[in-house]
């Protein structure tokens, strides 16, 4: 149907890994960030982190965006969800929820890279501000920084287990 | 190439930064991944374009910008070329994005619930 599909969603294909339970086969296909604006957090993962939109659907009638990106290839998605207001959350709570996203409490997204350092350098150079500069752990390199919303992403280099590789 | 298609990116470019000649770079291109780094360039923005297609309801000029395509009409007859339909009619031969990104219908409703509900119950529990 309408030619051929390179790199696209796999709809009711295989599933590869996950737990089997009773003959089912369970595995995580999307995860979720709660963000405070849509079109900040889209410009951020792709154009910034330079990820893939994997979906972007306004649903009008339910005055719903659903909107998915993820980095090339990966398995498991990323869906970039506004803060709910009323009558989801009232609104004590929905600007609760935003300023603990703004404060880093909203969940943490862990990366992996081959390379921590060559990642730190690229990132930074299109404009992502670290937390901090990569150190060396006991599992490897690893630095971490924020989605404009306040979202924590960690992006790890992991390395053969060595605990003499001191924490720097 | 990859990772950074939707730039403004050219042959020239990408050779300087590999260090090496216009005519060299795309030979060693060539001999490498079996085409010319701009076809290849413009065939990972194709693939990028269908995928958006099937997936948002972005408008046409909006995809096309996105994968780093300046004219529309030169982007729809590359894909036309490639996918052997025009872009509105690839995305027509698909199910509406709406439907075939799966949208957890759930979630969907919670968002648009409606805000002043008046049934019986909430009365029957007094003002809060």
């Amino acid at each position: 149907m309408g030619g051929p599909v390179i790199g696209g969603t796999v709809i009711g294909g295989t599933v590869i890994g996950g737990t089997v339970i009773g003959g089912t086969v369970i595995k995580i296909a999307n995860s979720q960030f709660w963000v405070h604006d849509q079109d900040e957090a889209l410009k951020f993962y792709t154009k910034t982190l330079g990820w893939e939109v994997r979906a972007d659907v306004i649903v009008e009638a339910w005055h719903f965006r659903w909107l998915v990106v993820a980095p090339r290839g990966s398995d498991v998605g990323l869906v970039l969800m506004p803060v709910p207001g009323p009558p989801m959350l009232d609104a004590d709570s929905s600007g609760a929820l935003s300023e603990l996203v703004a404060k880093g409490a909203g969940g943490t997204l862990f990366l992996e890279t081959n390379d921590c350092r060559g990642s730190y350098e690229d990132l930074s150079a299109r404009g992502v501000v670290f937390n901090d500069p990569p150190t060396t752990q006991p599992y490897g390199i690893d630095t971490s920084f924020r989605d404009p919303s306040g979202n924590n992403i960690r992006l790890t280099q992991v390395l053969p287990f060595d605990l003499s590789r001191a924490s720097s | 190439m990859d990772s950074r298609y939707f730039e403004d990116l050219s042959v020239s470019g990408m050779a300087r930064v590999a260090g090496l000649s216009k005519a060299h770079f795309s030979r060693e291109f060539c001999k490498a991944y079996g085409e010319a780094p701009h076809q290849y360039l413009l065939t990972r923005r194709l693939e990028r374009a269908a995928a958006l297609l099937r997936t948002t309801d972005w408008p046409v000029a909006t995809i096309c910008s996105s994968v780093g395509l300046a004219s529309v009409g030169s982007f729809s007859t590359s894909f036309r070329r490639v996918y052997g339909l025009s872009p509105t009619g690839y995305r027509a031969s698909w199910p509406p994005a709406a439907q075939f990104v799966r949208i957890p219908l759930c979630v969907a409703r919670a968002y648009s619930r409606p805000q002043n509900r008046t049934f019986r119950e909430d009365g029957a529990r007094g003002a809060t």
